[in-house]
């Protein structure tokens, strides 16, 4: 059994957002990184829950990146897994990056390709589909737990107002959310452990990007907060229906 | 040419109120390319299919067999593609819903078509292809350019108004190849009688400040009346208060209602990143330091336990 677990790196989420080069590149000054959270906290400990029930399970890492990510992917490999690929290119076109991936999927014949439902800075959610396009097999996005008894996997995921449970013989890819597994705190052994880990580098195949980003801004700044005395509820409720007109 | 909308529907077979989301603004980039909006519709449906044309569709493909009345991404995106390439499709539009997610990469990558996911706005087509989507989790939003030539949109619900106008849509059945699927789909829950949350127009949130998931009568209540979702805050999740697919949040869900109601929650800046995007945000919380204030529209400094019930009282003296 072969899992393939895709890291993200991702600004922190209480990093402050701004913009440089007249609105065109993210400002990355003071920016403290992490490994993006649905990658860490759902995709990755449920790949190594997987492996700690069954010993004949590998785990691989791999992100998209330039030499910028190895503390990322070093962080990531404490948690669990046992080698990581690096794929020397950045791109903030997902196609791009997926291609990369699927590219690396196809020659590393893996059963299991997990990914985070969306990163917290793109929020693009597109990763895994096309990765599972590319290779041709089935995709079940934003799962919320996720059991295997062989080569069946049992995959429940998010639709509106409710859940869907469904089976599927791997390969897969799977995108994870809550519910997949719970956050995970590296220990010395690991972080030891991971910094002899493999990490290789491998150049980037060949890709077309198919979007680039024109320009960023910052929504318009709230007018402030309109007060209503905590004995006056009623006013409250004439203002969302008389002004607001949201009830 | 033509502008293809993906009209996504339910377990039941009814057409989503994201998928009218949807076709509005599909219709709206057929209008500002001079072309006409078609939409495609897979499996069972049920509801009347013609009548969706008040919303701007002109022609409607049905596929329906056995194959697509459950969901698999992999099966329904081949079915698009072909619809997409019978129709000249420059532009598809799906919303950027639990189904969406799943399909509109796919496509992208099938046709090797740019995607914007996410997408808040109509598209900049003065200067090549240019649509705002939200990034940084509702802090910032980017302005993408796709670069090639069929172009592929997934529309954040509640981006975008529902128009309804006048019209009927032609239907008819799409001559296209099913191949089999490899997902089985075992089990559907849902919630009955509540109000999805991403679907929702308002949305009724509370946090620690409730003290316990003893006390969430009283929210649900203030959320039955309003005819509301409700939702909350990490802690209360992760204490399961409540259940985690009611967290909203930045690692929670992201949501967009009309009007996003946070009781007891003091708005740490994650929290916010997945509600920002409201139309208009209303904070009840005792203290008058809580960050959330800075965020809101209304607020009310005080004791929920003496102003949720006041609250629900009001809206059914409102509402009659």
């Amino acid at each position: 059994m072969k899992i393939l677990v895709c890291i993200s790196k991702t600004p922190d989420t209480t990093a402050k957002i701004a913009f440089t080069d007249n609105n065109t590149k993210f400002d990355t000054n003071g920016v403290q990184w992490i490994i993006n959270p649905y990658d860490e906290w759902y995709a990755l400990v449920r790949a190594i829950e997987l492996k700690e029930k069954d010993a004949a399970t590998t785990i691989h890492l791999i992100t998209v990146g330039s030499a910028d990510a190895e503390p990322i992917i070093r962080k990531a490999l404490a948690l669990g897994g046992d080698e990581a690929i690096r794929v020397n290119a950045e791109s903030h076109d997902s196609f791009y990056v997926a291609s990369q991936i699927a590219e690396v999927a196809k020659q590393g014949g893996y059963d299991l390709v997990f990914t985070g439902k969306e990163t917290i800075d793109y929020n693009g959610s597109s990763i895994g589909g096309m990765i599972a396009e590319l290779l041709d097999i089935p995709y079940i996005s934003l799962a919320t737990k996720f059991e295997l008894a062989g080569t069946l996997a049992t995959i429940t995921r998010e639709i509106e107002g409710g859940e869907e449970t469904c089976e599927v013989t791997l390969p897969v890819v799977v995108s994870s959310q809550k519910g997949m597994a719970e956050q995970r705190i590296p220990n010395m052994r690991g972080i030891m452990a991971a910094r002899t880990k493999p990490l290789k580098v491998v150049e980037p195949a060949a890709a077309d990007a198919l979007t680039s980003v024109a320009g960023f801004g910052l929504p318009p700044a709230k007018a402030g907060v309109k007060l209503v005395p905590a004995d006056n509820v009623e006013e409250l409720v004439r203002l969302l229906h008389e002004e607001a007109k949201a009830i | 040419m033509s502008v293809l909308i993906f009209i996504d529907t339910a377990e039941d077979g009814h057409v989503k109120k994201a998928s009218l989301e949807a076709i509005s603004y599909g219709a709206k980039i057929a209008e500002q390319l001079d072309t006409v909006a078609e939409g495609v519709v897979l499996g069972k449906v049920t509801g009347d299919l013609p009548s969706l044309g008040k919303y701007g569709v002109k022609k409607i493909h049905h596929v329906n067999n056995d194959a697509l009345d459950h969901f698999d991404a992999q099966v329904d995106t081949k079915v698009i593609a072909q619809v997409a390439q019978q129709t000249g499709a420059k532009v598809i539009v799906f919303s950027n819903n639990v189904d969406g997610k799943a399909i509109a990469p796919r496509l992208s990558a099938r046709l090797k078509a740019g995607l914007v996911s996410g997408a808040v706005a109509l598209p900049d087509t003065s200067n090549g292809f240019t649509v705002k989507k939200n990034v940084f989790s509702g802090k910032a939003f980017a302005n993408i350019t796709v670069n090639t030539d069929i172009k592929i949109i997934a529309l954040n619900p509640n981006a975008y108004q529902v128009v309804a106008g006048e019209g009927t849509a032609e239907v008819v059945t799409a001559n296209v190849a099913t191949e089999p699927g490899r997902v089985k789909v075992t089990h559907v829950t849902k919630s009955s009688g509540e109000v999805p949350l991403t679907e929702a127009e308002i949305v009724v949130s509370a946090g620690r400040g409730l003290k316990g998931p003893e006390n969430w009568g009283m929210v649900e209540e203030l959320a039955k009346t309003l005819h509301a979702a409700t939702a909350c805050s990490r802690p209360v999740a992760d204490a399961h208060w409540r259940p985690h697919n009611e967290h909203v949040g930045q690692t929670g869900i992201a949501i967009a209602p009309n009007l996003y109601i946070a009781i007891g929650i003091s708005g740490a800046i994650q929290h916010l990143a997945g509600v920002n995007r409201s139309k208009v945000i209303v904070v009840i919380n005792k203290d008058p330091e809580a960050p959330f204030f800075k965020a809101a529209d209304y607020g009310i400094v005080g004791d929920a336990f003496e102003i949720i019930p006041k609250f629900t009282a009001a809206v059914k003296q409102l509402k009659g």
